[in-house]
C-alpha cells in the first residue's frame, strides 16, 4: 500500500467505526474557531484515537482543560516513561498510533526512554508535550527544556508549534509520518500560548500533503527475476521472519512462500509471532539466546531470504563468519538497512507485502526436501528437552513457569516482556501463534518495558488475556504503574519471575566476568504486599506444583492479578552465543551441570523430598553466604 | 575518502541541526558544509563534504533520505562536477610591500578587495587545491597571513543533469517550463579542460 493508500483507508476505516461523526459539535462546525487545546484534541478525535496515556502539568494544562469536551479516554500514569511505554504496547498490540502526552521539562524528558524504545523497534506513536510560552521561548524559564533537540535522533521527526493554526497540521502530518514507511515514534511540542489561542479548525482541510515516499525504494523487474532464481535455486534456503511481516500485515504472504517450496522459517525476537510457532516450518527464534537448530541451519544454508528484519549483532553474531555460504535476498522498506550490517545480493526495497505479492505468482509449488529432513534431525528432541530434563526438586524454574503459563492460555495471551533472562525464557517456552502476541523490547531493551506496555495492550485490546512476565529487576522500574492498573481497574495478569539476581547481567557475568558478581544481587520487596497496598490480588509461587493453581486463580480473578515466582536464582539460559562469536559457536548447558541436576532431583526422590541442592548452586556458596540478600528473597 | 553529497533540503529552522546531526550520529566527520538559496523558494542547497568509508555513500544517502524535510540527495562523487570555494585571504603588508602579493594574486587569477594601511585581502575561487597553493606561495614568500575563511565545496554537476525538484516545478508550472531551455540546446560542456580550475 501506498502511503496515500494508509491515508485513505484509515480515514474510511475511521468512517466505518463511526468515529468523528456525532460524536461532538465541535467536530462538525467547518471552519469553527476552537482554543489550540481544543484544536488538539479534535485533531486527535479526527484520527481515530479514543485512548491516550498522559500526565498533566504547567504547559499542557490549557489542553487538560479542554480534554472533558471531547470523547477521548485518558489514562492517567504514574510516570511518563510509563505513558510513552503504553502508547507503544497500544500501538504493538492494535496496529495503530498510539498517543502520549506530557508537560513541558520534566514531563517531557521522562519521555526520553519511552520514545527511544520506540524508535529502535519502529514502533508508530504520537508524543505530545507542552512547552513554553513562545514569548519566552529559550530563555531557562520554569520547567523549559529543548525537547525537540533532545529527541532529535530518537524520534523519526518532531516539531515544535507555536501558533494555534499549525497545530491541527501539524499533528495531521504527525500522525502520518508515524505510520507511514517504515514506521516511528513522532513528538510534537506544543507552547502554551498556543494551546490558548483561538483560531480557526477544519479538520478536512489541515490534512497533510502527500508525504514523499523514500525515493530509494525499488523493487524492479531484474532484482525480482534474479530473487526468484535464487530462491528456486537454493537447496537449503532459510527464510528469516522480522518485524516487518507485522507491520506490514504479510503473514499470509510469508507462509504461502514458505509452504510452496518447503522452506523452514527462522523468526527474530520481535518477528515471533508473524509465523505460527506450531507450524511444521517454524524452526523457532535465531540468533543469541536462538535454539541450536535455528542457529546451526543458517549457518549451514545456502540461501537466506529476509523479510522485514535487519540483521542486528544479537541476530548474526560475528559477521565475519555470518552464514558463509548463503546468498542472501533482502526485502526491507528501509533503504538505510540494506547492506548495513550484511551484504546484499539481492535487495527488494519496498512494503514487505507487496514485494512477496509480486514475487509468489513466479514461483511454483515443490514437495519436501531433504534440507528439511536434516534440519529437524538436528532438532530432535532439543525443544522439549530442558523442560522435560529440569529437576521437579523443589526448586522452580522459569522454564516451567513459562512452560505451563503457555499451556494453562493456550498460547492466545498477549505476552508483554520486559527484558533479560525471563524475556529470552519466554521466547523459548511460549509458543506464539498469532501476530502482535509478544510485545517486547527488542532493539533498545528496556528494562521497565513490560508493566506500562501491558497496560498500554490491554487500553488497545480489552478483550485479549494480557500477561506480564517481568524480572524482579525490571519490574521494580516501572512497578509505579500498579497504581495506575488499579485506578482504570485493568485485567492484567502479572508474572515477576523473581531470582533475586538482575538475572542476565549475572549470566554475563558467570561467563564474562569470572563469576564476579558485581551489583547485580538485588533485594526486593515482598510483591504481593506490594499488590495488595494497590489493593490487587496476588500470591508467591514456589514450587512447580503451585504454578497452574497460581496460574488459574490469576485468569478467574476479574481485574488485575500478581504472582511473586520465586525461581531458581542461578539458572541460566542456554543456549548462547558469546557477543561477538560465531552463531554456531554456542555456549551449551554444561551436560555435567544437567546430569548432576538429575542425578539431584532423583536424590530427592529418593530421599523423600529432602532438599539437596543441585551442584550448580554450591558452586557459588560462598557468594550467598556473604550476601544477607540472598535469604531475603527465598523467604 | 571524501564523499560529497548534495542535499535539497526545506529552509526550515532546525533543518542544518538535522542534517549535521545525523554525521554525528553515524560518526562521519563533515570536511565541510555550506547551505545557501537554491533554484526554488523554500529549498536550501547543501554541499557536505565528508570523510567516510569508501561504501558510506549508499548509506549516507539513505539515511539523509529519511528525515522528513531533505527531497532530494545527490552522491555527486562519481559524476562529472563543477567545483568551487570561496576564500578570503588577509594577508600583513604595507604599501612597501604590497607589490609582490599583486603578482601572486595575478598569477592565481585573485582579486585584491581590500587594502589597509598594514594589510590586504585576497578574494580566490577555485578548487580546493588552488586555494591551498596561493596560501602555500604565500606561506613560502615569508608573508604573514592574518586571516583566513573559506567557504567549503560547492559542487554542480556538469551538463544535462537536472534535479527532480526543477522535474517538480515543471510538472506544477507549465510557464516555467517553457521558461527552461531544452536540454538540447545546452551546450556540451563536459569536454572542458580541467585545466580551466587551475592557475596558468
Amino acid at each position: 500500500m501506498t502511503n496515500k493508500e494508509v491515508l485513505t483507508k484509515e480515514m474510511s476505516d475511521q468512517k466505518a467505526a463511526g468515529i468523528g461523526a456525532g460524536e461532538d459539535a465541535v467536530m462538525h462546525a467547518h471552519p469553527a474557531r476552537l482554543t489550540g487545546g481544543e484544536i488538539l484534541w479534535a485533531t486527535l478525535v479526527g484520527e481515530g484515537v479514543h485512548e491516550v496515556f498522559g500526565y498533566p502539568g504547567g504547559a499542557i494544562l490549557p489542553a487538560y482543560d479542554a480534554l472533558r469536551k471531547f470523547p477521548i479516554r485518558h489514562i492517567l500514569v504514574r510516570h511518563e516513561q510509563g505513558a510513552a511505554h503504553m502508547a507503544d504496547g497500544y500501538a504493538r498490540a492494535s496496529g495503530k498510533v498510539g498517543v502520549a502526552i506530557a508537560t513541558s521539562g520534566p514531563g517531557a524528558t521522562n519521555l526520553v526512554t519511552g520514545i527511544a524504545t520506540a524508535m529502535l523497534d519502529s514502533t508508530p506513536i504520537v508524543c505530545i508535550t507542552g512547552q513554553v510560552s513562545s514569548k519566552v521561548l529559550g530563555t531557562d524559564a520554569f520547567q523549559e527544556v529543548d525537547i525537540t533537540g533532545i529527541t532529535l535522533p530518537i524520534t523519526k521527526h518532531n516539531y515544535i508549534v507555536t501558533r494555534a493554526e499549525d497545530i491541527a497540521p501539524v499533528v495531521r502530518e504527525a500522525f502520518l509520518v508515524a505510520r507511514s514507511g517504515r514506521p516511528g515514534p513522532v513528538l510534537v511540542d506544543i507552547t502554551k500560548d498556543a494551546q490558548a489561542a483561538v483560531a480557526d479548525f477544519d479538520f478536512a482541510a489541515a490534512g497533510p500533503r502527500a508525504h514523499r515516499a523514500h525515493p530509494m525504494l525499488q523493487v524492479d523487474a531484474s532484482s525480482l527475476t534474479s530473487a526468484v532464481e535464487m530462491i528456486l535455486a537454493a537447496k537449503r534456503p532459510v527464510i528469516f521472519a522480522g518485524h516487518g511481516i507485522i507491520k506490514s500485515g504479510a503473514m499470509r504472504e510469508v507462509r504461502t512462500l514458505a509452504e510452496r517450496l518447503q522452506i523452514p522459517v527462522a523468526c527474530t525476537l520481535l518477528g515471533l509471532g508473524s509465523f505460527p510457532a506450531s507450524h511444521g516450518l517454524s524452526l523457532g527464534m535465531m540468533g543469541m539466546h536462538g535454539e541450536s537448530w535455528v542457529n546451526n541451519a543458517i549457518q549451514q544454508s545456502d540461501l537466506l531470504i529476509a523479510c522485514g528484519m535487519r540483521f542486528d549483532d544479537r541476530v548474526t553474531g560475528s559477521l565475519a563468519t555470518y552464514a558463509p555460504n548463503a546468498k542472501k535476498i533482502h526485502i526491507d522498506i528501509d533503504p538505510s538497512e540494506i547492506n548495513k550490517n550484511v551484504a546484499a545480493d539481492v535487495a527488494l526495497i519496498g512494503d514487505l507485502r507487496e514485494v512477496l505479492e509480486q514475487l509468489l505468482p513466479r514461483i511454483a509449488p515443490r514437495s519436501g526436501s531433504d534440507w528439511l529432513r536434516a534440519i529437524n534431525a538436528m532438532k530432535g528432541d532439543a525443544s522439549v528437552r530442558d523442560i522435560r530434563n529440569l529437576p521437579d526438586n523443589g526448586h522452580l524454574y522459569a522454564a516451567h513457569v513459562i512452560n505451563d503459563l503457555w499451556n494453562a492460555t493456550g498460547g492466545k495471551a498477549i505476552v508483554v516482556t520486559d527484558v533479560g533472562q525471563h524475556q529470552m525464557w519466554e521466547t523459548q517456552y511460549y509458543k506464539h501463534e498469532e501476530p502482535r502476541t509478544l510485545i517486547t523490547s527488542g532493539g533498545l531493551g528496556t528494562m521497565g518495558f513490560a508493566l506500562p506496555a501491558a497496560i498500554g495492550a490491554k487500553v488497545a485490546c480489552p478483550d485479549k488475556e494480557v500477561w506480564v512476565i517481568a524480572g524482579d529487576g525490571g519490574f521494580q522500574m516501572t512497578s509505579a504503574e500498579l497504581a495506575t492498573i488499579a485506578q482504570e481497574n485493568l485485567d492484567i495478569n502479572i508474572a515477576v519471575i523473581n531470582n533475586g539476581f538482575l538475572g542476565m547481567v549475572r549470566q554475563w557475568q558467570e561467563f564474562f566476568y569470572e563469576k564476579n558478581y558485581s551489583c547485580s544481587p538485588i533485594l526486593s520487596p515482598d510483591f504481593v504486599k506490594l499488590a495488595d497496598a494497590y489493593g490487587i490480588a496476588g500470591a508467591t509461587v514456589r514450587t512447580r506444583a503451585e504454578v497452574l493453581p497460581a496460574v488459574n486463580a490469576a485468569r478467574s480473578t476479574k481485574g488485575p492479578f500478581l504472582i511473586n515466582f520465586l525461581v531458581e536464582k542461578e539458572d541460566t539460559v542456554y543456549p548462547m552465543i558469546s557477543p561477538g562469536a560465531a552463531l554456531n559457536d554456542m555456549i551449551r548447558r554444561p551436560a555435567a551441570a544437567m546430569s548432576g541436576r538429575l542425578d539431584a532431583s532423583e536424590k530427592v526422590i529418593r530421599d523423600g523430598g529432602e532438599d539437596s541442592n543441585p551442584s550448580q548452586r554450591n558452586k557459588n556458596a560462598a557468594q550467598q553466604s556473604w550476601n544477607p540478600l540472598m535469604d531475603r528473597a527465598d523467604d | 575518502m571524501l564523499h560529497t553529497f548534495v542535499a535539497l533540503v526545506e529552509d526550515k529552522p532546525g533543518v542544518l541541526t538535522r542534517v549535521a546531526s545525523l554525521f554525528r550520529r553515524l560518526n562521519i566527520n563533515i570536511i565541510s558544509l555550506t547551505v545557501g538559496s537554491s533554484e526554488r523558494t523554500g529549498v536550501s542547497r547543501m554541499t557536505i563534504v565528508a570523510d567516510a568509508q569508501p561504501g558510506a555513500g549508499n548509506r549516507v544517502k539513505a539515511s539523509l533520505y529519511k528525515l522528513e524535510n531533505v527531497i532530494e540527495v545527490d552522491d555527486v562523487g562519481q559524476f562529472s562536477c563543477v567545483i568551487r570555494e570561496l576564500a578570503l585571504i588577509k594577508v600583513a603588508a604595507t604599501p612597501k610591500t604590497r607589490s609582490h602579493i599583486f603578482e601572486l594574486a595575478e598569477v592565481f587569477r585573485a582579486r585584491i578587495v581590500d587594502l589597509a594601511p598594514e594589510s590586504l585581502m585576497i578574494e580566490i575561487t577555485g578548487v580546493a587545491s588552488k586555494i591551498e597553493g596561493l596560501i602555500q606561495v604565500l606561506v613560502e614568500s615569508e608573508d604573514q597571513i592574518l586571516e583566513v575563511s573559506r567557504t567549503g565545496r560547492m559542487v554542480m554537476r556538469r551538463g544535462q543533469h537536472t534535479s527532480r525538484v526543477l522535474d517538480a516545478m515543471r510538472l506544477s508550472d507549465p510557464e516555467l517550463e517553457a521558461n527552461i531551455a531544452a536540454p538540447d540546446l545546452v551546450p556540451e560542456i563536459d569536454q572542458l579542460p580541467e585545466q580551466a580550475d587551475l592557475p596558468e
